[in-house]
């Protein structure tokens, strides 16, 4: 690509030729404070903080983040008009910015505060009428609140483009703009995977997860509940961000003991039920390869993509393994299998589990998600940073804990079942169990490197016995769409697909700790790889709790008893209920 | 509003078929589109927008907002006459207030609101472009600037729906 040179503060920069001026001041080491701008997207233009001084230009300052850097252009960014008028640009956001700063979720980790300081607001200039209110708690996964809203948009380029769900957009003009769905409809009329990826885009506190906390902290309290936590894969590579560790922290065995701190009665591992989906998923795939079931067999462990497909492809549901995921999965071992080892009644069982993941709320709370009549399987969901707010709560110094171990059994898991916080996971822990399986030869090689890594769309044929065995994983439903589109036109031979609503899987998550930028998802994926590496057994078939749980209660994968337990159904959702005429909106 | 009977459906449907055909089938005509839809139909109904999302490949909440943004776009049904007044700041520091009584006056509604026999709906809007004649209002597509109070009942004279026996 060609180079420009662009002088910014009297530093000169080479750049590629279709750099913007932010493009070029970060590659001269220069701060420009941004709110709107994504790395990796197209700018946005919308919130006016980055402005600078073009020399020669038309006198206005300019928004850097999206104007085109030119050669010998020259860049003023530190200017008392500068200065000023950025200030301004935040001086009006906050005056129409609801700044209860000390009871919002995002105190310390917003962006707009974070700015506000930078630039040395003091003062709140323009004190006025406020924009109305929306609170919208209606859906179980997401609360909006357009009071903290700043409108940059962030939401809406990630809701539409990368999730192409299509939720949330500007709605009205000027003073009345109000990021919403469609008619300003509830989060819950409308159609919402819950995957949280606005959450995680949300600079400030507008969009965040439907608060768990207080009511694991009255089941901790209640001495009549035994109150048991899993955790799934990808939150102990997460976690640590939360209290100042660099991402990729591997805190595996501190985040155990920080949840016995906060006073779990068993701390155990979604991880356990991760190898148990293997074997039943395995057999599921194997079952429909061998007996001409529908193929290709799609992945069920993540609820953001099953809402997904239940509104926009109903017609692939059949594909669609009937392996409930991980999470429920152990929610209905909790009140079953656990309940009658450890001679507790069922009702007396409160399930926590913690998950990178807002759409876990929403599955738990689904109805059929019951295996003992009127208990849900999982009682409460916490995200990755409502744990570490609850131990926070708790006075727990997370980095100075001591390494703890899992309880046992339902915390003993292997390899495989770690990497199921990465997009390909599922599909690599899948392919060292079926091989196994068919052709009853140990695997010596058990990485299944064309299956990992960031990209959207991954594709890989796995000689599985005499079966050439084609495969595809996506992740982020962007891309999940596309794969879909080819299954629909019928232009896929693939045999097994595996699905994650998140862009890089679970450990981008909309629950897991904010920010989260590709180079933050690398890392996290790299401590996933190295937790598989370093655990001593790396295929699921292998976890002795799961033999033990096979021998003692569930007889073999597939069972009945498994199916009854561990297996569900899905419902089309329809996209646009126009028996809900669109005008006739609550607002509060 | 009134849902849709199916049979109304079909005809709406095929004529935002016909109109996204006309204008091209990709997101940069969603305005002309929009434009035409209301043209046709009075305004852009949500089964309208639906099926402008589904035919464009966007998703109806960019529709719904696009068409949210512009005040001449309606989405929801309205008067025969739709007389608009700009209360942007050059036709306001001219006497837009004093105009909007005059009209709420004349015709006994409020800016937003339809009135009852459904002949006029009045609105404010932002500037048309009209700064030059402030203040200005259109109704419909005509034009009306350097307004005085005194001259609003004459204007909207024009508009009253015929009371003669004939039904002109």
């Amino acid at each position: 690509m060609e180079q420009i040179n662009v002088t910014i503060d009297g530093i000169q920069v080479s750049v590629p030729k279709d750099s913007t001026v932010l493009d070029a001041a970060n590659a001269a080491g220069i701060y420009i404070p941004t709110l709107c701008h994504m790395p990796g997207h197209k700018p946005l233009g919308a919130c006016r903080v980055c402005l600078v001084e073009i020399e020669g230009g038309r006198g206005a300052l300019q928004a850097s983040c999206s104007f085109p850097a030119t050669d010998g252009m020259v860049v003023r960014t530190n200017t008392r008009r500068v200065h000023n008028a950025r200030k301004a640009v935040v001086e009006l956001m906050l005056s129409a910015h609801r700044q209860d700063c000390n009871a919002c979720n995002r105190t310390l980790n917003c962006e707009l505060q974070a700015i506000a300081k930078r630039l040395g607001i003091r003062e709140n200039r323009f004190e006025g009428e406020m924009p109305k209110r929306i609170e919208d708690t209606s859906s179980p996964a997401i609360v909006r609140d357009s009071s903290k809203c700043i409108l940059c948009r962030r939401c809406v380029e990630v809701c539409q483009n990368v999730q192409t769900v299509g939720t949330l957009f500007a709605v009205d003009r000027g003073f009345d703009t109000v990021i919403a769905p469609t008619a300003k409809k509830e989060l819950a009329e409308a159609v919402c995977v819950a995957c949280g990826q606005c959450v995680s885009a949300c600079p400030v506190g507008a969009l965040y997860e439907k608060n768990h906390i207080d009511r694991v902290w009255d089941a901790i309290a209640d001495p009549d509940k035994h109150v048991i936590v899993q955790t799934a894969p990808a939150v102990r590579v997460a976690i640590g961000e939360e209290f100042g560790l660099p991402a990729g922290s591997r805190v595996t065995r501190k985040m155990v003991a920080g949840l016995r701190r906060v006073g779990f009665d068993k701390v155990f591992d979604t991880d356990f039920t991760a190898d148990l989906t293997i074997l039943e998923e395995g057999h599921e795939f194997l079952n429909r390869l061998t007996n001409g079931g529908v193929l290709p067999m799609l992945t069920s462990c993540s609820p953001g993509w099953i809402n997904f497909i239940e509104y926009f492809y109903p017609e692939l549901l059949p594909n669609l393994s009937t392996c409930k995921s991980p999470q429920q999965m152990f929610g209905a071992l909790a009140k079953t299998y656990y309940a009658e080892k450890m001679g507790v009644d069922p009702s007396k069982i409160y399930s926590v589990s913690i998950m990178p993941c807002t759409a876990k709320k929403l599955e738990a709370g689904r109805e059929e998600m019951s295996v003992v009549d009127g208990l849900s399987d999982v009682d409460a969901v916490l995200t990755t940073r409502e744990a570490a707010q609850m131990m926070r709560e708790a006075g727990v110094d997370f980095v100075n804990l001591p390494d703890e171990p899992f309880d046992e059994p339902l915390g003993i898991s292997t390899g495989a079942a770690v990497i199921f916080g990465a997009t390909g996971g599922v599909m690599e822990a899948a392919l060292r169990t079926v091989y196994e399986v068919v052709t009853g030869q140990t695997l010596e090689n058990v990485n299944f490197e064309a299956v990992r890594g960031l990209e959207g769309v991954k594709e890989a044929t796995v000689k599985v016995g005499d079966i050439e065995a084609k495969v595809a994983v996506a992740s982020g439903l962007s891309n999940a769409r596309k794969l879909m589109d080819l299954v629909m036109e019928g232009k896929a031979d693939y045999h097994f697909i595996e699905i994650m609503c998140c862009p890089g899987g679970c450990l981008g998550g909309g629950g897991q700790p904010i920010p989260t930028t590709d180079e933050i998802r690398k890392a996290r994926m790299q401590a996933i790889y190295a937790e598989d590496e370093g655990l001593p057994i790396r295929k699921s078939h292998d976890n002795p709790a799961i033999k033990a749980l096979y021998e003692e209660f569930l007889g073999e994968p597939n069972s009945h008893k498994a199916h009854k337990l561990l297996h569900t159904h899905y419902t089309p959702k329809a996209l646009w209920p126009t028996d809900v005429p669109l005008d006739e909106v609550k607002s509060k | 509003m009134e849902s849709c009977n199916s049979n109304c459906c079909v005809q709406c449907d095929a004529e935002v078929v016909a109109i996204v055909d006309k204008c091209g089938r990709t997101e940069c005509n969603l305005i002309p589109i929009l434009h035409q839809l209301q043209r046709s139909m009075g305004y852009v109904s949500n089964e309208a927008m639906e099926k402008v999302a589904a035919e464009l490949g966007i998703s109806v909440a960019q529709v719904h907002g696009t068409a949210t943004f512009y005040s001449l776009i309606y989405t929801k049904p309205h008067g025969k006459n739709v007389i608009r007044l700009c209360d942007s700041p050059p036709c306001h520091l001219q006497g837009s207030g004093a105009i909007r009584d005059a009209i709420t006056k004349a015709i006994g509604i409020e800016p937003g609101e339809t009135t009852s026999d459904g002949n006029f709906t009045f609105e404010t809007v932002s500037c048309m472009g009209l700064c030059g004649v402030a203040p200005a209002i259109m109704i419909n597509d005509d034009v009306y600037g350097n307004l005085t109070v005194d001259a609003i009942p004459s204007i909207l004279e024009k508009y009253f729906a015929c009371c003669c026996k004939e039904g002109c």
